[in-house]
């Protein structure tokens, strides 16, 4: 299919990896519809093969839930040569059984459950089928990935939970969460970079700030990057907001 | 040596430093920002003999009043205002000189939406990322308010003449060239016709993130995008809010969207995007990918063509040269009439 094709009205594929334009100088590698773990997968390795292969003329690659955007300079590269190269790299690998590799980097983030930090843990538990505490096990249980890094500066999308975490987002909007809250909806947590309204439910909070324009590395969280939760109280979690350290007693560690 | 500084007072409700933004940080979930009007600043870098763009206060609707503290020329782009200094009308798309103890006034917007005032030694608050723009949605930067002071840098040729443009008109709507993209695939064919059939009015709702469109037609919406996965968004997107109606990202866009998108305007309309006032009317129409790669040039490109069209400002009549074609009335004249004259 050329890309015209491929851009056809109706012509949407739901579940293979196809190569689609995406604005000026853009091309979107993208590997279903819909957050399914098989895709996710394909687009995490995808976008550490392609970042690897450091194909001439790319100017930017932007990881994302199930796609990869690569932005090209059209006075390096014609649209139809980037996606030449693209779909060589995508007939090297069997993407339905793709894994990533391992993450380089685990961040511990200290959150607190529940109370004023997490006023919907109840709800979104029970939604889940669960007792309070049995979700925070499962949660802080659950090796996290940073799936990708966006809608705001920063901010991760991170999963995936258990299935039966596939939770639909609230049917009212909540006004407001504050910055740090951790939200969940669709097997996923958000990290909110910002106060912000939202459909997600709110179960806890973190003084680790994601997004610090004044710092060298103003963007501590890569996409690719592990997460692990580590459970404080709301008093533990009072003084880490109180002391106002970005980094909210969360630690990196590097695996060799 | 320092280029002084300029003085705002009694602004316009909404007024920031813009450059041309933060490219490359989507993986940050940084989203351009920078000059909804990116050309405004072409403009003002080929009137002021810029080698690049520089930073320059966005107005939008309308501007302030402005004083500066050390000689400096200016440009005045983008959209046309109401623009006097010290009560002498000024030429917009033009550059002009301008002297400590005069006051620049700035009124409303004549037509379109954002106005650019550029200093020739540009706006020298502190870079946050490579650039110097607010980017009020990521938390960076603020608007700027009445009283606040601003570093200009120094001009570097503050005697140079004052030239003068015709801005190509982006200012009252019109057509919008765009692209399919990745989501246009889960419209039907009837409904891609209908976008580029339909004319659509910029509703009120609008700023720096995105302005929205309405019009009298069906709902334009899609019924394969039940539980879509959230994906990649830019500039020129155009969003299928669940009501039906377009919704135009511009600069200060998020990064991550869950709306379906039915196509992408190009870049070099978007300016006429931005700059359509409540009101106007828009129409959309499909280009082909080779047509749309062959229209998105980089802005060095843009400022040779800006350059092109440069002519000098007459506005004295010593450097009139053929001034005996003129009609002196009373045998006087000031440059203000010969400036009107040429405008």
């Amino acid at each position: 299919m050329t890309l015209e094709e491929a851009l056809r009205p109706g012509t949407a594929q739901a579940h293979r990896p196809q190569i689609l334009p995406a604005g000026g100088n853009g091309l979107l590698v993208r590997f279903a519809l819909v957050a399914e773990p098989t895709a996710i997968a394909a687009a995490q390795s995808f976008h550490q093969r392609v970042t690897e292969s450091d194909l001439p003329g790319v100017r930017e690659i932007v990881p994302s839930l199930v796609s990869v955007l690569l932005r090209f300079d059209p006075e390096a590269v014609t649209r139809t040569e980037m996606a030449q190269r693209l779909e060589t790299l995508l007939s090297e690998a069997d993407w339905q059984s793709a894994a990533p590799h391992p993450a380089q980097r685990v961040w511990h983030l200290p959150v607190a459950f529940g109370g004023d930090h997490g006023p919907d843990l109840e709800g979104a538990a029970k939604l889940a089928g669960l007792s309070p505490q049995a979700a925070i096990d499962e949660i802080t249980a659950t090796p996290l990935s940073v799936l990708a890094i966006g809608f705001a500066p920063g901010q991760p999308y991170l999963g995936l939970l258990p299935e039966h975490w596939n939770l639909a987002r609230r049917s009212e909007l909540n006004p407001r969460v504050p910055k740090g809250a951790l939200c969940v909806a669709v097997r996923q947590l958000v990290l909110f970079a910002n106060a912000s309204p939202t459909g997600w439910h709110q179960i806890a909070r973190t003084a680790f700030d994601v997004f610090r324009p004044d710092q060298s590395d103003p963007v501590p969280l890569h996409a690719g990057d592990e997460v692990r939760l580590a459970p404080v109280s709301g008093t533990e979690m009072d003084a880490l907001l109180k002391a106002g350290d970005p980094m909210g007693g969360a630690r990196c560690e590097v695996r060799s | 040596m320092s280029g002084g500084s300029v003085i705002l007072r009694a602004l316009g409700p909404s007024v920031s430093v813009q450059d041309m933004g933060r490219p490359g940080r989507m993986a940050q979930g940084i989203s351009r920002g920078g000059a909804v009007d990116p050309l405004a600043l072409v403009e003002a870098a080929a009137l002021l003999g810029s080698r690049s763009p520089l930073s320059a206060l966005e107005m939008a609707v309308s501007g302030g009043r402005f004083e500066v503290t050390a000689p400096t020329r200016i440009a005045l782009t983008g959209a046309p205002m109401q623009a006097e200094l010290d009560g002498r009308p000024l030429r917009w798309g033009a550059s002009h000189r301008m002297e400590p103890g005069e006051v620049l006034s700035i009124g409303a917007a004549r037509t379109g939406m954002f106005g650019y005032l550029t200093f020739a030694g540009g706006i020298e608050t502190p870079v946050v990322l490579g650039s110097r723009s607010a980017h009020l949605a990521a938390g960076i930067g603020s608007a700027l308010e009445s009283g606040a002071r601003l570093p200009l840098g120094v001009d570097p040729e503050p005697d140079a003449p004052a030239m003068v443009l015709t801005q190509d008109d982006r200012f009252s709507g019109g057509t919008l060239r765009i692209i399919p993209g990745p989501q246009t695939g889960l419209f039907d064919e009837d409904t891609f016709a209908r976008l580029t059939t339909t004319e659509f009015t910029r509703a009120r709702q609008g700023n720096r993130q995105g302005v929205a469109l309405e019009s009298d037609a069906p709902a334009l919406t899609s019924d394969k995008a039940e539980g879509l996965a959230s994906d990649v968004i830019f500039e020129g997107d155009i969003q299928m809010t669940g009501a039906g109606t377009p919704y135009v990202l511009l600069a200060e866009c998020q990064t991550i969207g869950g709306y379906p998108r039915i196509g992408t305007v190009l870049p070099c309309d978007l300016p006429r995007v931005a700059q359509a006032a409540p009101g106007t009317k828009l129409r959309f129409k499909a280009v082909t990918l080779d047509e749309a790669d062959a229209l998105a040039p980089r802005w060095e490109t843009q400022l040779q063509a800006q350059r092109a069209k440069l002519r000098p400002l007459i506005r004295d009549p010593h450097d009139i040269h053929d001034l005996l074609g003129y009609q002196l009335i009373s045998g006087v004249t000031v440059g203000r009439e010969l400036e009107e004259e040429n405008g």
